[in-house]
């Protein structure tokens, strides 16, 4: 069987064997399209819908650096968007902080339970890092329903935008759209750059065969925490980011379906590619829009995608891309 | 009479439903750890098939047929399921990371807690316990309505015969032959295949049977599973999947342990089993019953 799960990765290893000498210019390339795009896109369609998408897609890119390069899977990746959003809501409401400082305060406060829960979780491997993931978010959840600082079902409401810097209004939506553009931009950036560094290099060869990095001197478990508590970190920057955008931070955002959610965007844009999770993420939140009028069929919906995906189409769709392009993207 | 400042009644009365939803624990967990020693898969779809169950008693007994048919039929009926989603769709994975498995059965699970929804809803139907099993005892220190007592008991004999037939018999030395070293067993002329196949529709069944056995306690809901996987999740990780009478025996334990909890501290009887998996992890991360590898 082990013979076969190296079969299976050679795909993936062949991406990491072409991309480093040559073959960063269709990565810029692809770049500056979707930069583009998203600068762009306030013109045709809603600030508030395309300002969903770059969170998602902050978020999924996050929760993939861990997944697609780290081959660890997470399934509790809410209880960083959860933690981060009444971070920063409570920050901007009821302390009255600038919106920066708010999203500094919230995506610290990721950062914390990244590090506390990766301790505990990367003590266990494979499937028992998935569930005990999904286990801590489910009492991070728990805590959040009972906390009083959260309101419970309510949620914490008209959460003020505030003035960037004290300067910029931010209650002009393309003040904010370009805030939120700035953030996903940058922390898009800063995981490429992750990926692509003697770290990220150091990840694909834990992911690839953990024994073999271990023997050739690597302390694979702390290699693993920084990845967790970096994934864990920019997840909860857009989920900070994500709370100032709807004023509003709820349970919704800790719930497990979350959780499953940003798997299945990363799943269908393409695990452990670049530009797939955006992909996804934009995929899943315009069919959330437009099929919003069918309710529960969603959650339907969604499970059929990822029955789908994983029998089917376990490249994703820029998997698919870059393999029929024979560039990974 | 008070024990550590409480009433006797209050304390025996979690105990007991301490134990009751251990029962529940313990049987999903043997049915999650069976499944995993021979797949290599977790099933998600675990907490969705027991609310299966729950719902196949539930529409006999619109037919008129009663509680201890239902408990019989509802397994095979489930676990039947379960084995054509074991052939068509999990036998595809077998060759991959077994992440994918976890992910397929998340997506099955979504599908069908869904459709259910959307046909029944999310408030419960109501199952009656059946009449052989009303009343209750009382046993001098608290009220024991049958149904309860009998809940208990009858997971503990499905929980031991399941030990029993995978440790002492032969078709269970099979089976542990084939968590081993599937290959070498497929050698001496046994169909492993179609023992795979068997080995998910019998814990699929299993959690189908504590589905029946929860119909007239809780309602009969198509949420009913969602929120209960992720504890036996957490229940699995405390344990260790490598012994069966340690899932039993941790279910069990951590039922009680949540009983307990609503007692003493009732604001931490949701979290209380995350916290003690948290504290495992910390002190003996392979579990209690789980072998470091």
């Amino acid at each position: 069987m082990a013979a076969e799960i190296q079969h299976q990765r050679a795909g993936s290893s062949a991406i990491q064997e072409a991309s480093p000498p040559r073959g960063f210019a269709h990565h810029r390339i692809a770049f500056v399209v979707m930069a583009a795009l998203f600068a762009l896109a306030p013109l045709v369609l809603y600030p508030v819908f395309m300002m969903k998408v770059m969170c998602f897609a902050l978020f999924a890119c996050a929760f993939n650096l861990l997944l697609g390069f780290g081959g660890l899977l997470s399934f509790g990746h809410a209880m960083f968007l959860g933690t981060a959003g009444y971070a920063s809501a409570h920050a901007a409401k009821v302390w009255g902080l600038t919106p920066e400082l708010a999203i500094v305060f919230a995506t610290g406060c990721a950062a914390l339970l990244a590090f506390a829960t990766g301790l505990l979780a990367i003590r266990r491997q494979g499937i028992y890092f998935a569930m005990i993931t999904l286990a801590l978010a489910q009492l991070v959840f728990f805590f959040y329903l009972q906390a009083p600082f959260t309101h419970g079902e309510d949620g914490i409401q008209a959460v003020p935008r505030g003035r960037l810097f004290g300067l910029v209004d931010l209650s002009e939506p393309i003040a904010m759209y370009f805030l939120v553009y700035a953030i996903f931009i940058g922390g898009f950036l800063l995981i490429y750059r992750t990926v692509h560094s003697p770290f990220g290099q150091v990840l694909k060869a834990i992911r690839e065969n953990e024994s073999r990095a271990i023997s050739l001197g690597y302390d694979t478990d702390r290699f693993k925490l920084l990845a967790y508590v970096l994934s864990g970190t920019i997840a909860g920057l857009a989920g900070g980011t994500k709370a100032l955008v709807f004023q509003l931070a709820t349970l919704t955002d800790a719930h497990w379906s979350i959780s499953g959610e940003v798997v299945l965007m990363t799943l269908l844009g393409g695990m452990g590619t670049i530009f797939g999770p955006v992909v996804g993420a934009a995929i899943i939140v315009t069919m959330q829009n437009q099929l919003a009028q069918l309710g529960g069929w969603v959650t339907v919906v969604q499970g059929v995608i990822f029955v789908v995906c994983v029998l089917a189409f376990r490249r994703g769709v820029v998997g698919e891309i870059g393999h029929w392009l024979k560039k990974p993207l | 009479m008070d024990i550590l400042g409480l009433p006797v009644q209050a304390l025996f009365g979690q105990l007991l439903i301490g134990l009751i939803n251990g029962s529940f624990y313990a049987l999903l967990s043997l049915g999650l750890a069976v499944i995993f020693g021979l797949l290599n898969i977790i099933n998600f779809t675990h907490g969705a098939q027991y609310m299966m169950g729950a719902f196949v008693a539930w529409f006999l007994l619109q037919y008129g047929v009663g509680y201890w048919w239902a408990l019989l039929v509802a397994p095979l009926v489930v676990g039947a399921t379960g084995i054509v989603i074991e052939r068509l769709m999990i036998a595809r994975l077998y060759k991959l990371d077994h992440l994918y498995g976890l992910l397929l059965t998340f997506g099955l699970a979504l599908v069908i807690q869904g459709l259910f929804r959307q046909q029944f809803g999310s408030s419960g139907q109501p199952y009656p316990i059946p009449t052989a099993l009303s009343g209750g005892q009382n046993l001098g220190f608290m009220f024991l309505p049958t149904y309860r007592g009998w809940v208990i008991a009858a997971s503990l004999v499905v929980c031991l015969a399941t030990w029993y037939v995978i440790e002492r018999t032969k078709l269970g030395s099979y089976l542990r032959a084939a968590t081993e070293n599937p290959p070498l067993v497929q050698a001496f002329g046994i169909n492993v295949p179609r023992m795979v196949t068997l080995t998910y529709g019998f814990g699929v069944a299993l959690a189908a049977f504590a589905g029946v056995m929860a119909a007239p306690i809780y309602q009969v809901n198509p949420l009913m599973g969602e929120n209960l996987i992720i504890v036996v999740f957490a229940v699995v990780v405390i344990g260790g999947m490598g012994s069966i009478l340690g899932s039993i025996l941790t279910g069990f334990g951590l039922g009680v342990v949540e009983g307990l909890t609503k007692v003493f501290y009732p604001e931490a009887s949701n979290t209380v089993i995350f916290i003690v998996m948290a504290i495992v992890l910390l002190l003996k991360p392979a579990g209690l019953f789980g072998a470091q590898k």
